[in-house]
C-alpha cells in the first residue's frame, strides 16, 4: 500500500539577481536613519574608540555622532568657511580638519575650541590627517603642495611640492609613521618618505584621483578617479594589479569592510559597489537618493553611513536578532521544556523491545483535500488570502492538480458572488505572470464559460470582468510590442552567432502571445 | 542454415504470475501461483521463490490444494492435464491426462476423489460452449494415469475461473455467464437459473464478473459490470429468491472473496481499493487504499490470517488481516504498450523499461525477478478511465550508469503538451536514482529520441523534438547558488533546413553525433558543434541509426522506411554498401562489433547478425516469432560463454532480448548452454524443506562449514566404524518425504539389515 502522493509544487527560478552570501550579510540593516547636514557631507570618519563615534564634516560644521543617536553629541562650528577631512587621531583624543580658509585647525574631541591652528598652505586644504606616530599631522592643499606638521609647535616639518594639480587626497601608513600617500588632480599618486627629499613612488591613475585607500597589509593601494577604481601592487613598484569600472560616473569615495574581504567604492552615479578583495568582482550594489561623496562603515560593519551632495546623511544600522525580540512584545507561550523530552530519556534495558511509532506524514489542508477527492475545498483552501498572496505558486500547483484530475470544471463551479469574486481577483492578479499563465488562462476560459449565464447579475464581478479585459488588452499590446522589439533585434543579431538565444525567447512570447489573444476573443464575445 | 539448429528463441521469464488467482497453503508459509507453463512457489514471509514446479508445456490454468493432503496440490493446464505436486519438494507426484483443454480446475471438500474442472463442450462445434465437469480420478498407481471418467454438472458456463464458486460444504455450486447466474444442488440433481434484465432503466450493465459463495451461509455474492455486489439468498426455489444490493465500486467489480469464517467479504476492482464488506451488517465497509493497480484476483489463505490481492501490473499482494502488507511478490509488468526502449542499467545489468504507470522498472534477468521500481512521475495516480496519464516515454542510461534520463508526457489536446526532462543521478549510498534536475518543456514538441554520449569525463545528453531542434545538455556547476550543486542546462541547440529530427546517436567514443533529420543524416562534432558532414539516401526517412563499435567505428548505420539498410564510411564520406532488407530495428551489441537487424517478413520477424564491415550476415535465422518485434537490447552475460563456434559466437558476451507483439520477453539460447543448464541444475537439489531465505542460505553456509570441521576432526574414528547413518539405505529413508514413503512394515526389514555391520567391513 503506497502512501499518498503530496501535490509538487514547481520551484520556479527566482527572477532578478541572485541571493548569495553576500546579498544576505549586506541586506541585513535596519531602513537608513537621514539626518540633514548644512551641506554637502565631504568626510566621514569613525574615532577608533568604543562607543565609535563618527565625525561629519559638512559645510561649516563638523558634527560629532554617537552610534545611535541622531543628534550630534558635539559639534565643531568655529568655522568661518567650508571645513575639510575632520579625522580622528588613532587614540580618539584629538581631531584635525582641513579649511577653505587655508587653515589646518586640531581639536580637542572634548573641548570646543581649536588647540592649534596650522597656517601655511596658500589655498584650502582638503586632506588632513594625523601621521601613524601620532605627532604629526600631514596635509594636502590646493596649493599642489603636501606638507608635514609638527603637532605641539605647530611647526611645518617638511614640505613636498611635487604634484602639478590640487591635492585631494591621501593617507598615511599605519605600519610605517614615515610613509604617507597622496592623490592629487594630476592623475598621479605618490608615496611619500618623510626620511627622503622627494617621493618615493609614483603612479599614473589616468584621472583625476578623488580618493586612495590602503589595504590593511598596506601591500596593495586603492585609488578612485573618474569612473575608475584601481588597485596597485605596492610591493611591485607600483604595478597595476587590477582596473575596475564599474560605476557610470565619477568615484569619490573608497571604504574597506572591517575584515578586509571586501572593498566598497562610493560615487556621484548614487550607487555603492562592494567588491570582493578576492576576485575583484561587484558582490552586492546598494542604491541611495544622491550622488555620494563620502562613506564610512563602523568597526564590525555594525553600520554604513553615506554621505550625499544635498546634505543628506544616510546611516543604516545592522539588524541584530535580539532587536527582533523586542519588537515582538511579550513572547508566545510555550510548553515547557519537560514535554519536549517526556519519555526520550529513557534508556532502553538490554532485552527490551523496541516498538517504534510510525512517522505520520503531515499532509497540508490541500492535500488532505485532494486525498479525499474534495476538489472545491482544495480549491477553496489555496484561494485563502495567505496563501494565494504569499505562495502564488501552491494556489496554481493545486489548480495544475485539478486539471491534471479532469476535476478542475467541478471544482471552479458552484461558487457564490464572494467566491467567484476572490477567484477573479486571483485571475487579474496573476494571469500575466509568465511563470502561471499557461494554467491560469485555461482556468479563466473555463470561469467565463461556467458563469457565462450570471453576468449581469452581480456589481463586482462584472466589474473584475472588465478589469480582466483590459488587463489581457494590455498584455497583448506588450506583447505586439516586445515582437516588434525583437524584430529589431533579430536584425541586429543577424550577424551574430548567439542567434538561438533570441529566437528561443521569440518562439516564447509568440505561444503565450497565441493564447492571450483566444482568451481576449471570448472575454468581447461574453462582455 | 546450419545455425537454427543450435540456437532456438526461448522464453525467459517475466511471464504473468496473475494469470489465475494465487493459493496460500494451510499454514500459510507458502503461496503458490502458476506464471506461464510453470507454477511457483513463494515464501508468504519473504518474498523469496522457493520451488518452481515444472511439467506442463502449456499455460497453467487452474491452482488448488488438494482437500485431503494439504501438502498437495492440483493443477490444469490447457495442455490437457492434471498434475498433482508435492509443492513443499517441488515433485510431481501423478498427472492425470484429461485430453481436452482445460480452463479452470475447482475441488470440493465433500466430492473426495473428485476434482471439477471446466472443458469445451464437445458436442458443439461453437468453440464458445463451455461445461463444468467432474472428473473422477482414478486410485490406480503409476506416475501417469488416464483419467476418462467424465460426469457433466452445469452446461454453457463461462470460462473464467472466478465465475465458477462452490457453496456451503459443497451442497452446490454457482456459476455465473452473462447475465445468468446457475445453481446447481449436488443433493437434488437440479439446477436454478437466475437471469438479470439486460435492458433495465440504467443500462445494460449488468453482467456478471465475478461469483463468491458463503462458506457456512446460503448466501452467494455476485460482482457486475457496473460495480454492484448483488447478495442472493433463498435461491433454493425458482421464484421466491431475493437478492440485496451494495453500491461502492464506480466500474466493474474484478473480484470477490468471503474469508473461511464467512464474516467478511473482500471484493476490488479498477479502483485498486481493496473492500472488505462485514457480513451482515449492511454497507459497513473498511478500504485498504493504493494498492498500486487494479485488482484482479482475491485470495485468503484458509486460516483466514493472511489477505492476497494479484494485480494488474503482475504483483501479488500477501497482507496479514490487520491490513499489514507483508510481502509483494512482484513480477516483470507488462502494459498494452511499452513507450521506452528496453535498456540495460549498467551496475545490475537489469533490464529497464515502463514498469507501473509513471514508473520505471529494473527487471532483473538472471533472477527473473524486479529488482525495484523508480517512481519517475512522483505525482499521485488516479485510477479512472478516460484520464489522461502521465507517462514516461523516453528513457536513456549513460554508459557508467550514473545518469538516466527519462522523458514523461502527458497530452490532453493536441495544442495543450505537457514534456518533462528529468535527469537523475545515481546515488551510491542509498543505491538508487535521485532526482537532479527537472526540466519542463525542453522542446516545444514531443521529444522523439535521447541519447547519453560514451565519454566518460563529460557526460552529454542530446534530445531531439519534433519542433526541429536538436538540444544538447550539459552537466554544469552554478557558482552562484550555493549548496545546490551541478544541475544540466542547455548547451546547444543545432537545426538543419527546418526538418524534424527523429534520431540521434553518439559514436563510442563520443566524437561525433549523428542525427537523422527526415532522411539526411547529419554528423556534427559535440566538441565544437560544426556540422562535419551529411549523407542521404533518398526516398525514405531515416528509422534507425547506429555506429559501429570496435574495429568497425569508422562505420555508420542507418536504416530507412523504404526498405534500406545502408553503411556509410565516415573516413572516405561514401556509402560502403546497402541491402534491401525491411529492417523495423537495428540494435548494436556493446561488447562486440555485431549488429542484430530484425526484418519484417510476411508476418513473421527474421532476424540478421552482421558486423559492418562486410555486408555478409554471420547469422540469420527466418520467424524468429510471429507478428513484429516491439523492441530489442543485447545484455552481457555475467561470464562468456565457451564452446562457442562461429555461428554462435554473436551470443558468447552477450545476450539478446526482444519482446514480441504480444509482450513475451524472448532471448536465444544455444545447445551449449542449454546442456550447461541442466547439468547444473541436477547438482542443485535442495535437502531441505525449509525455505530458501536468505538468512537461511547466510547461516546454512556457516553451518555447513561447521560441520564439515566437526567431520573432519572424527575422520579417522569414522574410517574404523562406519556409523549406521552412512549406509545408503538409511540415508535414503531419512531424505525421502514421510508422506511418500511405503509403510513402516514394509521398511522394517530393509532398515535392520542396513544396521548390521558386515564382516568385511571390521576388517
Amino acid at each position: 500500500m503506497a502512501s499518498y502522493k503530496a501535490t509538487r509544487i514547481p520551484s520556479f527560478p527566482r527572477l532578478g539577481e541572485k541571493v548569495t552570501q553576500d546579498t544576505l550579510y549586506w541586506r541585513n540593516y535596519k531602513t537608513p536613519v537621514q539626518i540633514k547636514e548644512f551641506g554637502a557631507v565631504t568626510k566621514i570618519d569613525f574615532s577608533p574608540l568604543s562607543p565609535h563615534n563618527y565625525a561629519v564634516t559638512a559645510s561649516t560644521r563638523i558634527h560629532i555622532y554617537g552610534p545611535y543617536s541622531q543628534e550630534p553629541v558635539k559639534s565643531f562650528t568655529r568655522f568661518k568657511d567650508t571645513a575639510y577631512s575632520g579625522t580622528f587621531r588613532s587614540d580618539g583624543q584629538l581631531l584635525v580638519a582641513g579649511s577653505e580658509e587655508a587653515l589646518i585647525r586640531l581639536f580637542d574631541v572634548s573641548g570646543r575650541v581649536a588647540l592649534r591652528e596650522y597656517t601655511g598652505h596658500s589655498k584650502a586644504v582638503h586632506f588632513t590627517d594625523f601621521s601613524a606616530d601620532r605627532f604629526h599631522i600631514l596635509s594636502g592643499s590646493d596649493d599642489y603642495t603636501c606638507r608635514l606638521w609638527d603637532i605641539p609647535s605647530s611647526a611645518e616639518v617638511s614640505r613636498y611640492s611635487e604634484h602639478t594639480d590640487y591635492v585631494r587626497c591621501g593617507t598615511p601608513s599605519r605600519l610605517n609613521p614615515d610613509v604617507f600617500i597622496t592623490g592629487s588632480y594630476d592623475h598621479t599618486v605618490k608615496v611619500f618618505d618623510s626620511r627622503k627629499e622627494r617621493s618615493v613612488m609614483t603612479m599614473d591613475h589616468g584621472q583625476p584621483v578623488e580618493s586612495v585607500l590602503l589595504f590593511p597589509s598596506e601591500g596593495l593601494l586603492v585609488s578612485a578617479g573618474g569612473r575608475y577604481v584601481k588597485v596597485w601592487d605596492m610591493l611591485k613598484g607600483g604595478q597595476v594589479l587590477v582596473s575596475l569600472k564599474n560605476h557610470h560616473k565619477t568615484v569619490t569615495c573608497l571604504c574597506m569592510s572591517s575584515t578586509g574581504q571586501r572593498l566598497l567604492s562610493g560615487s556621484l552615479d548614487r550607487h555603492v559597489k562592494v567588491y570582493s578583495t578576492t576576485t575583484y568582482k561587484v558582490v552586492h550594489n546598494f542604491d541611495y537618493a544622491a550622488s555620494i561623496l563620502s562613506i564610512a562603515l563602523a568597526p564590525n560593519d555594525d553600520s554604513i553611513i553615506a554621505g550625499m551632495t544635498n546634505g543628506v546623511l544616510s546611516v543604516k544600522h545592522k539588524k541584530h536578532p535580539e532587536d527582533r525580540k523586542m519588537v515582538g512584545g511579550t513572547s508566545r507561550h510555550r510548553p515547557a521544556y519537560r514535554v519536549f523530552v517526556k519519555g526520550k530519556n529513557y534508556m532502553p534495558k538490554q532485552d527490551d523491545f523496541l516498538v517504534r511509532k510510525r512517522e505520520k506524514a503531515h499532509l497540508k489542508q490541500y492535500d488532505k483535500e485532494l486525498k479525499r477527492f474534495q476538489v472545491s475545498k482544495a480549491l477553496d483552501s489555496v484561494l485563502k488570502p495567505h496563501v494565494r498572496l504569499k505562495t502564488p505558486e501552491v494556489t496554481v500547483a493545486v489548480i495544475q492538480e485539478l486539471n491534471r484530475r479532469g476535476t478542475l470544471k467541478n471544482a471552479l463551479a458552484g461558487r457564490d458572488e464572494k467566491g467567484l469574486s476572490i477567484l477573479l481577483s486571483f485571475l487579474i492578479r496573476n494571469v500575466v505572470d509568465s511563470r502561471f499563465a499557461p494554467i491560469l488562462l485555461t482556468v479563466a476560459e473555463m470561469v467565463l464559460d461556467i458563469y457565462m449565464k450570471v453576468v449581469g447579475q452581480s456589481a463586482v464581478v462584472d466589474k473584475q470582468i472588465l478589469k480582466l479585459q483590459e488587463l489581457v488588452e494590455k498584455e497583448i499590446d506588450y506583447q505586439q510590442e516586445l515582437m516588434e522589439v525583437l524584430g529589431m533585434m533579430d536584425t541586429l543579431f543577424a550577424t551574430m552567432t548567439a542567434k538561438k538565444e533570441a529566437a528561443a525567447l521569440c518562439l516564447v512570447h509568440f505561444s503565450t502571445n497565441h493564447c492571450i489573444s483566444k482568451l481576449s476573443k471570448k472575454i468581447q464575445k461574453g462582455g | 542454415m546450419v545455425a537454427s539448429a543450435e540456437v532456438r528463441v526461448a522464453r525467459c521469464g517475466g511471464s504473468r504470475i496473475n494469470f489465475i488467482e494465487p493459493i496460500i497453503t494451510l499454514d500459510s508459509r507458502f503461496l503458490l501461483c502458476a506464471s506461464g507453463d510453470a507454477v511457483h512457489v513463494y515464501s508468504t514471509s519473504t518474498e523469496e521463490r522457493v520451488h518452481v514446479l515444472q511439467g506442463h508445456v502449456d499455460l497453467v490454468t487452474g491452482l488448488r490444494l488438494n482437500s485431503s493432503n494439504h501438502l498437495q496440490v492440483y493443477s490444469c493446464s490447457l495442455d490437457g492435464t492434471v498434475k498433482l505436486w508435492d509443492f513443499t519438494d517441488g515433485i510431481l507426484i501423478k498427472t492425470y491426462i484429461v485430453g481436452h483443454k482445460i480452463f479452470s480446475l475447482y475441488v470440493s471438500k465433500f466430492h473426495e476423489g473428485t476434482v471439477f474442472i471446466i472443458l469445451p463442450m464437445e458436442s458443439s462445434a461453437n468453440t464458445e460452449a463451455f461445461q463444468l465437469v467432474a472428473l473422477h480420478l482414478p486410485k490406480t498407481t503409476g506416475p501417469e494415469v488416464e483419467a476418462r471418467d467424465i460426469l457433466s454438472v452445469l452446461r454453457d458456463v463461462s470460462p473464467i475461473p472466478k465465475a465458477t464458486s462452490f457453496g456451503r460444504g459443497g451442497e452446490f455450486v454457482a456459476s455465473a455467464s452473462g447475465l445468468q447466474l446457475s445453481v446447481y444442488f449436488f443433493r437434488k440433481q437440479k439446477t436454478y437459473r437466475f437471469s438479470l434484465k439486460a435492458n433495465d432503466k440504467k443500462g445494460a450493465r449488468n453482467r456478471f464478473t465475478c461469483v463468491a459463495s458463503h462458506p457456512n451461509d446460503d448466501c452467494i455474492a455476485t460482482g457486475h459490470e457496473d460495480g454492484k455486489i448483488r447478495l442472493w439468498r433463498n435461491f433454493s426455489q425458482k421464484k421466491e429468491y431475493t437478492y440485496s444490493t451494495e453500491h461502492w465500486h464506480h466500474s466493474a467489480v474484478n473480484a470477490l472473496h468471503f474469508t473461511p469464517e464467512g464474516t467478511e467479504l473482500l471484493s476490488g476492482g479498477v479502483e485498486s481499493v481493496l473492500v472488505l464488506w462485514r457480513y451482515g451488517a449492511g454497507s459497513k465497509k473498511d478500504f485498504v487504499p493504493r494498492l498500486g493497480s487494479a485488482i484482479e484476483h482475491i485470495s485468503v489463505s484458509p486460516d483466514g490470517s493472511l489477505y492476497c490481492t494479484s494485480h494488474k501490473d503482475n504483483k501479488i499482494v500477501v497482507m496479514k488481516s490487520s491490513r499489514d502488507i507483508s510481502a509483494i511478490i512482484q513480477g516483470l509488468v507488462k502494459g498494452e504498450t511499452i513507450r521506452t526502449d528496453l535498456l540495460i542499467d549498467p551496475r545490475t545489468k537489469a533490464l529497464v523499461c515502463n514498469g507501473k504507470p509513471g514508473h520505471l522498472q529494473f527487471f532483473s534477468l538472471r533472477h527473473d525477478k524486479q529488482l525495484y521500481n523508480l517512481d519517475i512521475v512522483q505525482q499521485e495516480y488516479i485510477h479512472e478511465a478516460g484520464l489522461h496519464q502521465c507517462e514516461v516515454t523516453k528513457a536513456a542510461i549513460d554508459a557508467q550508469g550514473s545518469w538516466l534520463a527519462t522523458v514523461e508526457e502527458r497530452q490532453e489536446n493536441p495544442e495543450e503538451l505537457d514534456i518533462i526532462l528529468k535527469l537523475w543521478a545515481y546515488d551510491e549510498s542509498t543505491q538508487s536514482f535521485h532526482l537532479n534536475t527537472s526540466i519542463s518543456m525542453a522542446h516545444e514538441g514531443q521529444i522523439s529520441a535521447m541519447c547519453f554520449s560514451g565519454d566518460a569525463e563529460a557526460t552529454m545528453l542530446v534530445t531531439t523534438g519534433r519542433d526541429g531542434h536538436f538540444k544538447a545538455w550539459l552537466l554544469a556547476d552554478h557558482p552562484d547558488a550555493q549548496g545546490e550543486g551541478a544541475s544540466w542546462s542547455c548547451d546547444y541547440v543545432g537545426s538543419y533546413h527546418r526538418r524534424e529530427p527523429t534520431r540521434c546517436c553518439f559514436s563510442a567514443d563520443g566524437s561525433l553525433l549523428a542525427v537523422g533529420f527526415g532522411e539526411v543524416v547529419t554528423v556534427w562534432s559535440p566538441s565544437t558543434w560544426e556540422l562535419l558532414v551529411t549523407f542521404s539516401q533518398p526516398p525514405g526517412d531515416i528509422r534507425d541509426l547506429c555506429f559501429g563499435r570496435l574495429s568497425c567505428s569508422k562505420y555508420l548505420l542507418g536504416t530507412t522506411t523504404k526498405n534500406l539498410l545502408c553503411c556509410w564510411n565516415l573516413l572516405t564520406c561514401s556509402l560502403e554498401w546497402s541491402s534491401t532488407v525491411d529492417v523495423i530495428l537495428l540494435q548494436p551489441d556493446p561488447l562486440s562489433e555485431n549488429m542484430a537487424a530484425f526484418s519484417r517478413a510476411s508476418g513473421s520477424t527474421d532476424l540478421f547478425v552482421f558486423k559492418p564491415s562486410e555486408p555478409r550476415p554471420l547469422f540469420s535465422q527466418k520467424a524468429v516469432c510471429s507478428g513484429t518485434v516491439r523492441r530489442a537490447v543485447f545484455a552481457p552475460r555475467e561470464e562468456v560463454l565457451e564452446g562457442c563456434d562461429e555461428s554462435t559466437q554473436w551470443l558468447s558476451c552477450s545476450r539478446l532480448y526482444f519482446l514480441t507483439e504480444h509482450m513475451e520477453l524472448m532471448t536465444f539460447s544455444t545447445k551449449s548452454e542449454e546442456d550447461q543448464i541442466i547439468a547444473s541444475s541436477k547438482q542443485l537439489v535442495i535437502d531441505d524443506s525449509v525455505a530458501v531465505t536468505p538468512f537461511y542460505l547466510l547461516l546454512g553456509k556457516h553451518r555447513k562449514s561447521q560441520r564439515e570441521t566437526q567431520d573432519s576432526v572424527s575422520s579417522h574414528t569414522a574410517a574404523r566404524i562406519q556409523l549406521p547413518q552412512g549406509s545408503p539405505a538409511i540415508r535414503e529413508l531419512l531424505h525421502t518425504p514421510a508422506h511418500v514413503l511405503p509403510s513402516a512394515s514394509f521398511l522394517c526389514n530393509m532398515f535392520v539389515n542396513s544396521l548390521l555391520i558386515s564382516k568385511s567391513g571390521v576388517r
